[in-house]
């Protein structure tokens, strides 16, 4: 019931400002009074609760309380995207391990490769870690697009998430790349100087464009630097922020897609495609 | 379609001023009627249905990545050095496609024309309304005259591939390309009515271009990757191993 200013000559008197709970979901206790404080609501397994733990959990409220049976199956949507951003987010953890032993210096950086291999304490694993899930990252995120493709889930109203999710791509191709770099062995030197090579090729600005990631005309403990500063701060900074926006637009465009079931088939590619619809991210 | 709608907002609400459950409906004034979901699909709760479902995924995931990182090393070559130059130079693998067409193209065409289109064609795959319908390309009338003309495309670009490059035949392309037409063929062997033939004849045009990218992609990639030698000669990998 709808009540506006003018209805109020006669005020409501909240009778106290306690809400009213079942005792079975009252904090208990000391400790129960600091769990509340924090999570706001119990968890015993009502309906409730089951809503309250995802809409008032910072890290879960980009998800929707309630979501179909056909949209969280594997098959439909094989979790890629969702995949991907654990992979992303692994390969911040094991990147910040790597940090706090690695110098972006010529030729100090290989050492430091020696060092995680022979000195570091399961450093040899971290470095595994981070170098296969780039990999994983790359190939996840090329199957996702891959799956958001041949479901057509890049349709309107989800065509700018589609765009959103190639620069996506585009840029956890730049970060693999940048990384590339960094171990500074014959490997990665020659494969960043055949990549930067190529930028020369660009008309009219291809030689300015490589002077500014390289630092210089060739690749050089300059570029060792801008590709460290690039690959740790500014392309997570930027993926960071695109993947939010990414998946804040799956829910916006209206959850994840789904073809329609039950209805006569339009297209065809929806009803009859083994790969069926939806993104699950 | 997203329909313009003007819809009325009705809030109904408790008038308890206690924890109660709050409703917003939105009604289309045309209908007159709630937009309500009518797939009569089943719905489950994100907590705990979909969190576990993600849990067990992403600790498959990091068991797997856990046991690749422990039983195989990343690589680690000699300290760079500008003066040795190994043969071949490869870059990561995920641009060998680009390098493989830098062997038959000059370095404009090969590493900023092409890549620079495909990038270009798959912002826009939204916005093309030919896209959107995703009608099947090979069924009913259309048939034949959609397969004679992809075909005619097909084999043209095949000509292309084999006069285009000084490096002689574009062989990965070439092999892409064929491959996409004769697959679109096969329902002329297999009929249309059922079974692969008619799985073939019901994809959509969208389909067929965005296939070819992606399957060009992967063969340039693959003969980049375990094809390639020194001076970039096409070598096989179960002789003289992969070059790295």
């Amino acid at each position: 019931m709808y009540r506006s200013d003018e209805d109020s000559a006669a005020p409501v008197t909240p009778a106290t400002p306690v809400t009213r709970v079942p005792s079975s979901e009252r904090p208990q206790g000391f400790f129960g009074r600091i769990y509340r404080s924090i999570f706001r609501h119990s968890f015993q397994d009502t309906p409730r609760n089951r809503s309250l733990s995802v809409f008032m959990n910072f890290f879960l409220h980009f998800h929707s309380v309630k979501v179909r049976r056909r949209a969280m199956a594997f098959k439909r949507t094989f979790y890629l995207g969702g995949l991907t951003a654990a992979t992303y987010f692994l390969l911040v953890l094991s990147g910040v391990l790597l940090m706090l032993y690695y110098h972006p210096s010529v030729p100090r950086a290989y050492a430091d490769m020696k060092d995680l291999a022979y000195v570091i304490p399961m450093g040899s694993f971290i470095r595994n870690m981070h170098r296969w899930g780039a990999h994983a990252m790359v190939a996840l995120a090329f199957l996702h697009m891959l799956r958001v493709f041949y479901a057509g889930a890049y349709r309107p109203p989800r065509e700018f998430n589609w765009v959103v999710g190639v620069n996506l791509f585009l840029i956890t191709l730049l970060l693999s790349y940048t990384g590339y770099l960094l171990p500074w062995d014959q490997l990665s030197f020659w494969g960043v100087t055949v990549g930067t090579n190529m930028m020369k090729a660009i008309p009219w600005i291809g030689d300015d464009l490589q002077f500014l990631l390289l630092g210089g005309r060739e690749v050089g403990p300059n570029a060792l630097l801008r590709f460290y500063v690039l690959h740790c701060v500014f392309l997570p900074l930027v993926l960071t922020v695109g993947i939010g926006l990414h998946v804040w637009r799956v829910r916006k465009d209206g959850g994840i897609y789904l073809p329609p079931e039950g209805q006569a088939p339009q297209t065809s590619n929806d009803e009859q495609s083994t790969i069926k619809g939806a993104a699950l991210w | 379609m997203v329909k313009e709608l003007d819809p009325n907002f009705r809030l109904e609400m408790g008038v308890v001023p206690e924890p109660t459950s709050v409703r917003l409906t939105v009604i289309d004034e045309n209908s007159a009627h709630p937009l309500l979901d009518t797939t009569g699909d089943d719905w489950l709760t994100t907590m705990p249905h979909l969190l576990v479902r993600e849990v067990t995924a992403v600790s498959i995931l990091v068991a797997l990545l856990a046991i690749v990182s422990y039983l195989v090393d990343a690589p680690l070559l000699d300290l760079a050095d500008p003066a040795r130059t190994p043969n071949p130079s490869k870059a990561p693998w995920y641009f060998l496609g680009v390098q493989e067409l830098l062997h038959y193209y000059p370095p404009l065409v090969s590493g900023i024309v092409l890549p620079g289109l495909a990038i270009l064609a798959l912002l826009v795959i939204p916005y093309f309304d030919i896209n959107l319908e995703r009608k099947p390309f090979l069924t009913g009338t259309g048939f034949g005259a959609h397969l004679a003309g992809f075909w005619g495309f097909g084999v043209a670009a095949i000509g292309i591939f084999l006069v285009s490059s000084a490096a002689g035949a574009v062989w990965p392309l070439i092999g892409s390309t064929a491959a996409l037409l004769l697959t679109m063929a096969m329902p002329l062997v297999l009929g249309r009515a059922r079974g692969a033939g008619a799985w073939i004849a019901t994809r959509s045009l969208p389909f067929w271009v965005f296939t070819w990218f992606v399957l060009s992609w992967a063969v340039l990639t693959v003969i980049g990757v375990y094809f390639r030698g020194p001076g970039w000669s096409f070598v096989l990998p179960w002789e003289v191993g992969i070059y790295g």
